[in-house]
């Protein structure tokens, strides 16, 4: 069962590395948005530390729903998806394995690439290090939540703008606590622990949950 | 003769049923509507509260906690039939989950819309990013995306099960509205909403507004089981019974 697991995650690696224009793109979207926000607010070093973080996680939220559209995207249109769903393998452990892989692509930089956006909205070192790890516990949440959104909208006139609708508000609570999280670490970081623990909490229910509302979801949509 | 749960499952029997009550509904609406509303306005005392009394406007409390309690209760409502849908696969709960829907959206629209005109007075603005006014905007949002998905696919039945799953997904939203006045620190998370006990309030205040809400029971029932017969014809058209409905002479 593992085997199949590790099959699906090395493949949706080895394919998303091969077209690295696409990882690329989320990841350049998430800098450019957080970018625009000093130039059409201001670059008062103030309002910046006081906007960083919200700003921070609704970029991180629009990029990930960005790069969720081609979650399953391709491999509905070549029909490999038909394959997935006719294995004897549970379907939400491959969602779970394609969900993991997506994020390694596009999550995972959006955390590497924070301290740079920490530097741009002049956070303290210790608000740098906690919005690491609340981008690192929140984004993967971000990804098996809106599986579920990509698995329904999948080949729907309209996907992209339909999908915003049906997830963001199911965001809200990792944007809230997220953001929290960094806002409250500014005086001191034992603040975020309650926060971070929140989100360790979202992260298990949605690892645990998530892949089996994906599963049904696929189902539906290849029926 | 053995009561057999499924009996009305069918839309060519559940069909005449709801003909016979439409009507019934419609009439205790207006009842229960007039008596709510003149109890409302007429029977219950001029202001709220001892010190710093909310005056004559507080009685947009008999549409607003209704309207709120509505939008609850809809959406639960939506989902259990949507998960019935699911679950056995049977074509008129889809069609019940998708009658109820906009009902439930009117409402929630609704409590919203009142609360805004409630809080300028009361608390000064329109609107407040309170976690009861934030989680209520969420469950309108969900309400807009199950009815933008389902109207997104064709294929009716994936339409269906598709928008099912969603209302299943997003029914964590219900609890977090419930408890979202329960705020354990008002330091930390400034909550306008109070918390509510159904008993302290005064006697022809809650009577008007259970009135009320009864009331708006029975409109849901109504605008729903009205909105589920069109879908029935709508979805049944090929359906013969629907065509000897049609065209009683048997001509086409």
């Amino acid at each position: 069962m593992w085997s199949a697991f590790w099959c699906i995650l090395q493949r949706d690696l080895r394919l998303g590395l091969r077209r690295r224009t696409e990882v690329l793109t989320a990841l350049a979207f998430f800098m450019i948005v957080v970018s625009l926000f000093p130039l059409g607010i201001g670059t008062e070093r103030q309002t910046l530390q006081i906007l960083g973080p919200g700003v921070v996680w609704v970029a991180a939220l629009l990029a990930s729903m960005l790069a969720l559209e081609r979650l399953f995207a391709a491999d509905y249109e070549d029909g490999t998806l038909e394959q997935l769903v006719l294995t004897p393998q549970p379907l939400s452990l491959l969602v779970l394995a394609k969900v993991a892989a997506h994020w390694l692509l596009t999550g995972l930089p959006l955390v590497l690439i924070a301290p740079l956006v920490g530097m741009q909205y002049h956070l303290t070192p210790t608000q740098i290090v906690i919005m690491m790890l609340a981008l690192g516990l929140g984004t993967p949440v971000l990804g098996l939540i809106g599986s579920i959104g990509a698995a329904l909208t999948l080949g729907v006139r309209g996907g992209g703008i339909l999908l915003s609708l049906l997830i963001l508000p199911l965001y809200i609570p990792v944007l809230v606590y997220g953001a929290g999280a960094i806002e409250v670490s500014r005086i001191a970081s034992t603040d975020a622990q309650p926060y971070l623990l929140l989100l360790a909490a979202f992260l298990l229910t949605a690892l645990t949950l998530a892949p089996l509302a994906g599963a049904a979801a696929l189902k539906i949509a290849l029926e | 003769m053995a009561l057999n749960p499924f009996k009305f499952a069918a839309p060519a029997v559940f069909y005449p049923l709801a003909n016979r009550l439409i009507p019934w509904f419609w009439t205790l609406t207006g009842i229960l509507l007039a008596l709510g509303l003149y109890w409302g306005f007429f029977q219950t005392p001029d202001q709220l509260g001892g010190n710093n009394a909310q005056k004559e406007y507080y009685r947009i409390i008999f549409v607003h906690v209704p309207a709120a309690w509505m939008s609850m209760w809809l959406y639960v409502i939506m989902v259990f039939w949507a998960a019935v849908g699911l679950v056995f696969n049977t074509r008129l709960s889809f069609m019940m989950a998708n009658a109820v829907a906009p009902t439930g959206a009117i409402f929630t629209f609704l409590a919203l819309w009142t609360g805004a005109f409630w809080g300028r007075p009361s608390w000064g603005t329109y609107w407040d990013w309170d976690p009861r006014l934030t989680s209520e905007l969420v469950l309108f949002f969900l309400y807009l995306g199950y009815l933008a998905l389902h109207a997104a696919i064709d294929d009716q039945r994936r339409a269906d099960r598709a928008a099912a799953l969603l209302a299943i997904v997003g029914l964590v939203i219900v609890p977090v509205i419930y408890w979202s006045i329960n705020c354990p620190d008002p330091t930390q998370c400034a909550s306008l909403h109070q918390r509510s006990n159904l008993t302290r309030i005064e006697g022809n205040i809650l009577f008007a507004m259970l009135t009320m809400t009864l009331a708006f029971w029975m409109y849901s029932f109504a605008t729903s089981l009205m909105r589920l017969r069109t879908l029935i014809l709508e979805r049944e058209a090929e359906a013969s019974w629907v065509q000897e409905l049609l065209n009683p002479r048997g001509g086409r």
